[in-house]
């Protein structure tokens, strides 16, 4: 076993010289991939790195303070649409106005949270639910905003240097991905983290220890909806136009599928669930491309469903992996990484 | 006249037409064990309950060193140093024994949101601070003999030993008043020894006074320096062990009416 020597390294990322290692070769990898790749797996990336920072962001609602959100394609929107309105209307540089549009998201994840002090279960549900529609009808009906017909993004530059192409905007978007895990990791390993995690297993016990539950609570709702926010903006530059349709309630739904799936509780399960989840309805996208069963879906859907075609049966197999995940590993991807684990360390037993 | 160190007066709630706790009053000097008993139902717990705040009383107050702090939030009042344990155990099943205890030094901590996320080296301040809280919260974990349990998931650890994880997570606050609901139940008679040596090293070197429920008579009658007992939310009687074991009444509320009782214990 480990020993361990003084209490720094019960909270430090990497207590181990074999965990630098991997840590750098990680890195680097991340750091090299996007010269390889052709650049359609460069923008997957984009894409995975954006819902890898949703799912910790609605993790930490969810996973570790135990309360639900059906409303985060709203801050989802509020931190496009923020982030695009600040540069285009008051030319403020990106990041600033990637960060300024997050912190109103995380204005609104307060006001959202106030709600929810006396709200649970299946009635902050459709609160949070009734917040996420009504942002999208707000901001379609806003002509500043474009209405309907959506705004396009800003050109961008990141410290005064041009981002044009995803390979860019991989850096960009990987950079802010990877801080934020890490912070999110970091977070949850002290006071703050430790508050939350107390609320979701026993709110009656943390308020006695002197947890303030209005503030945590409240507190949590913001720091959701500020990665929320900044994986919005961040987005927003990925599809280069937005419109109040790419906010629709459904993607409320797919978040809280990546954190399920990923792993309830778990930054690690949230990455994971970020990425498989991303590159599994990218792929779904191309299922008519499969060998042999691919026309047969076409098809199938053509004949039997509406005339939607390919999305039906998308949303059929996604829904499926969903289902048959839940049932199978209630801990997500979580845990079957944490199975692994075990199986390789007590190999060959 | 000397002000009492905690005191209740005329503590009254009741919910809907029921009086659940009618016209109590009792004082605690410090570093006394104070003990309530009375049979199930009595409205033990309930006082509990309004003390650390989670219920609010419909009349009464209660005064904590000068302080009335009657209808305060939960965790104002543990701010002013006041811990509780529960009947049943209300732990963070999901944290391990460590950060439970870590989270009873909830009010003595500062890290924020942005130190909080932000430590990536030993010398920043959110790290410097974890690790003093652990060094002291390490003194608990060997006081309490729950090195074993250490990192493991509370919910997971046996009943008797979730129930020491809890009375270390209270200990952790650094209280001044410590309430204990029922610490010995479900634990065997070995455990019981342990714990009554504890809460007497925790009244004698912490200097903690101990407001304590509690079935087991024996540990009662051989800890405390004052008993109340109670019923149906009314006081019967308040005085040292012996004298409130043998009051007539409390023999009553616990065996029944009839005569020819021999020894409540």
């Amino acid at each position: 076993m480990d020993m361990k020597r003084d209490y720094y390294e019960d909270i430090q990322l990497l207590d181990s010289k074999v965990l630098w290692f991997w840590f750098l070769m990680l890195v680097a990898a991340l750091a090299t991939f996007p010269f390889i790749a052709p650049t359609y797996y460069v923008y997957m990336a984009n894409y995975m790195a954006i819902n890898v920072i949703v799912t910790i962001g609605l993790n930490i609602l969810v996973g570790y303070t135990g309360q639900i959100s059906l409303g985060h394609a709203g801050f989802f929107a509020i931190g496009a649409y923020g982030t695009v309105m600040l540069m285009s209307l008051l030319h403020f540089p990106f990041l600033l106005a990637l960060v300024a549009a997050a912190l109103i998201a995380a204005f609104f994840g307060f006001i959202l949270g106030l709600p929810a002090l006396r709200l649970e279960g299946p009635y902050l549900a459709i609160a949070t639910l009734g917040f996420g529609m009504a942002i999208t009808q707000v901001i379609g009906r806003w002509e500043l905003f474009g209405g309907r017909m959506g705004v396009e993004a800003p050109a961008l530059s990141f410290f005064g240097i041009p981002v044009m192409t995803d390979l860019g905007r991989y850096f960009v978007t990987a950079t802010i991905a990877f801080i934020m895990v890490l912070g999110a990791r970091n977070l949850m390993k002290t006071r703050v983290g430790r508050a939350f995690i107390a609320i979701r297993d026993s709110d009656i016990a943390a308020e006695t220890m002197g947890v303030n539950l209005v503030y945590y609570k409240t507190l949590a709702f913001a720091v959701s909806a500020f990665y929320t926010g900044i994986a919005g903006g961040l987005f927003a530059f990925l599809l280069g136009f937005i419109s109040p349709s790419t906010f629709n309630f459904i993607l409320s739904i797919y978040f809280l599928a990546f954190v399920i799936v990923g792993g309830l509780g778990s930054i690690f399960g949230s990455v994971m669930g970020g990425i498989v989840m991303t590159w599994l309805l990218l792929e779904l996208d191309k299922i008519q491309e499969l060998p042999l069963i691919g026309g047969m879906l076409i098809s199938f859907s053509e004949n039997f469903m509406t005339v939607a075609g390919l999305p039906n049966i998308s949303s059929i197999i996604f829904g499926l992996i969903i289902v048959l995940l839940v049932i199978f590993e209630p801990l997500g991807l979580y845990g079957f990484w944490i199975r692994t684990k075990i199986y390789w360390k007590t190999w060959p037993f | 006249m000397n002000e009492a160190f905690f005191s209740v007066e005329n503590l009254c709630i009741s919910f809907g037409g029921l009086m659940a706790v009618d016209h109590v009053s009792f004082s605690v000097s410090k570093g006394f064990i104070f003990s309530i008993i009375g049979p199930n139902g009595a409205g033990k717990t309930t006082i509990f309950n309004c003390i650390s705040g989670l219920y609010k009383p419909s009349s009464g107050s209660i005064i904590f060193q000068g302080e009335d702090i009657t209808g305060l939030k939960p965790h104002r009042i543990a701010t002013k140093g006041i811990a509780r344990t529960f009947q049943n155990i209300e732990l963070f099943s999901r944290m391990t024994t460590m950060e439970n205890l870590m989270l009873g030094r909830h009010i003595h901590m500062k890290t924020g949101v942005l130190s909080g996320a932000t430590f990536f080296r030993r010398g920043s301040r959110a790290a410097k601070e974890e690790i003093r809280h652990r060094e002291y919260v390490e003194k608990i974990i060997d006081l309490l003999d729950l090195q074993s349990a250490r990192n493991q998931f509370v919910g997971s650890l046996p009943y008797g030993t979730q129930k020491l994880v809890e009375l270390g997570r209270a200990l952790a606050l650094e209280p001044k008043l410590l309430l204990l609901d029922e610490p010995s139940a479900g634990m065997n008679s070995e455990e019981k020894q342990d714990l009554v040596f504890w809460i007497k090293d925790i009244q004698d070197e912490l200097g903690v006074t101990i407001l304590l429920i509690e079935h087991d008579m024996k540990m009662v009658m051989d800890i405390s320096d004052r008993v109340l007992a109670i019923n149906f939310g009314r006081p019967i009687i308040e005085g040292v062990p012996d004298v409130v074991q043998r009051h007539p009444d409390v023999l009553k509320a616990y065996l029944g009416e009839e005569e020819t009782i021999g020894n409540a214990s």
